[in-house]
């Protein structure tokens, strides 16, 4: 490591300074959500390594083709509704920035606001997905089922289910988690916690954990739908 | 206002530059998605496309996507605006998934090959078509019920 400790200026390590200078709580946010993508990399890359050991696999763009109040008998619609999925997060990861930014600014009424849209976004996104589950179990899919071909018609494995729904499960779980998160802000910058404390830093930390979600849909999103 | 160190570091520039990013941010994000999603959606419409214009494209769209994460760490979650000791403690770990994906995609074609070769009832199996929505079970059970 002598690279960063020649190009950091040499004071940060003399002592009488946080060598980061980040608060303790931020800090160790970094570091869950750093093992949180481990976590998830160990789930797409086991769901890599499946594919690569599969002969067929299911094209997705016949599988996600459908999105509510679609009308029977109309064309095949890929990608259209996880699109709409993948906008939502990222809208939702937009309004989160400007509720830390304007928690920088001692902005309560700003805080309060986007902190509702983020809010309002992530259950937008979680309805999406209940959607698409039931959906998709309809159709006679879940773990361990798997009505679709593979893309040159041969049978295909459960693999694909299985990873599909553990993986958008596990998601949809910190996102939910995430939900619960900016709610309790919500609630502390509705009883002037922050106001008190003389800061917003709390909101930071959700905000990473909330962006850190969006981050995993990215990948997700383009594992599963496009690739 | 009482900031703390951080804060007054983070942000050195002035909170109108700062939303001018966030806006600037997030409308490349929505440009990359679009590029993303028209470059599926090109692998979808377009029957004769080859193997290898294929694989092409799901690069480009991998690229795409390590773009759209740099982004989303890089600003929205404020790293790249970070001291860079922070910086190298978040990044160098992760360069652990280098090795992490190209050693287990290489495991998995690997143990692909290796079934094609010597599983006869493996690749006989891979041969055989499916029904599309094939439901017999179902009606195997209605069928004993009604009995």
């Amino acid at each position: 490591m002598t690279t960063t400790t020649a190009t950091t200026p040499a004071k940060y390590w003399n002592g009488g300074k946080s060598p980061f200078n980040v608060e303790y709580g931020k800090l160790m946010m970094w570091y869950f959500l750093m093992s949180d993508a481990f976590t998830f990399g160990a789930f797409l890359i086991s769901y890599g390594t499946t594919r690569f050991a599969t002969t067929g696999w299911p094209n997705a763009n016949e599988v996600f083709s459908s999105y509510p109040f679609k009308p029977e008998g109309s064309s095949p619609a890929p990608l259209i509704f996880v699109s709409i999925m993948t906008f939502i997060l990222i809208i939702s990861s937009v309004t989160m920035v400007l509720a830390v930014h304007a928690g920088h600014n001692m902005d309560k009424k700003g805080v309060v606001k986007y902190l509702i849209l983020t809010i309002l976004g992530g259950l937008a996104f979680l309805g999406c997905q209940a959607w698409e589950w039931t959906h998709l179990f309809h159709e006679g899919a879940w773990w361990g089922r798997n009505p679709f071909p593979n893309a040159d018609g041969t049978i295909s494995t459960t693999n694909f289910t299985n990873f599909f729904f553990t993986i958008t499960g596990f998601h949809g779980f910190h996102v939910f988690s995430g939900v619960v998160i900016n709610v309790v802000m919500l609630l502390m910058a509705l009883f002037n916690k922050f106001e008190q404390r003389g800061h917003y830093l709390m909101i930071e930390k959700a905000g990473l954990y909330w962006h850190f979600v969006d981050l995993v849909w990215v990948f997700v999103f383009t594992c599963f739908y496009l690739i | 206002m009482e900031h703390t160190a951080t804060a007054a570091l983070e942000h050195g520039h002035k909170p109108d530059a700062t939303v001018k990013e966030i806006w600037k941010v997030t409308g490349i994000l929505t440009v990359l998605t679009i590029i993303e999603l028209v470059l599926g959606y090109w692998m979808y419409a377009s029957k004769e496309m080859g193997d290898t214009s294929k694989h092409f494209i799901k690069g480009a769209i991998i690229i795409l996507m390590m773009a759209k994460a740099f982004y989303i760490v890089g600003y929205f979650m404020h790293l790249k605006h970070e001291l860079r000791n922070l910086i190298m403690t978040i990044v160098v770990p992760l360069i652990l998934f280098v090795w992490f994906i190209i050693a287990f995609l290489y495991e998995g074609n690997s143990y692909h090959n290796l079934k094609n070769e010597y599983n006869g009832y493996y690749k006989e199996r891979n041969e055989q078509k499916m029904e599309k929505k094939e439901e017999p079970k179902e009606e195997h059970k209605e069928q004993k019920k009604m009995d």
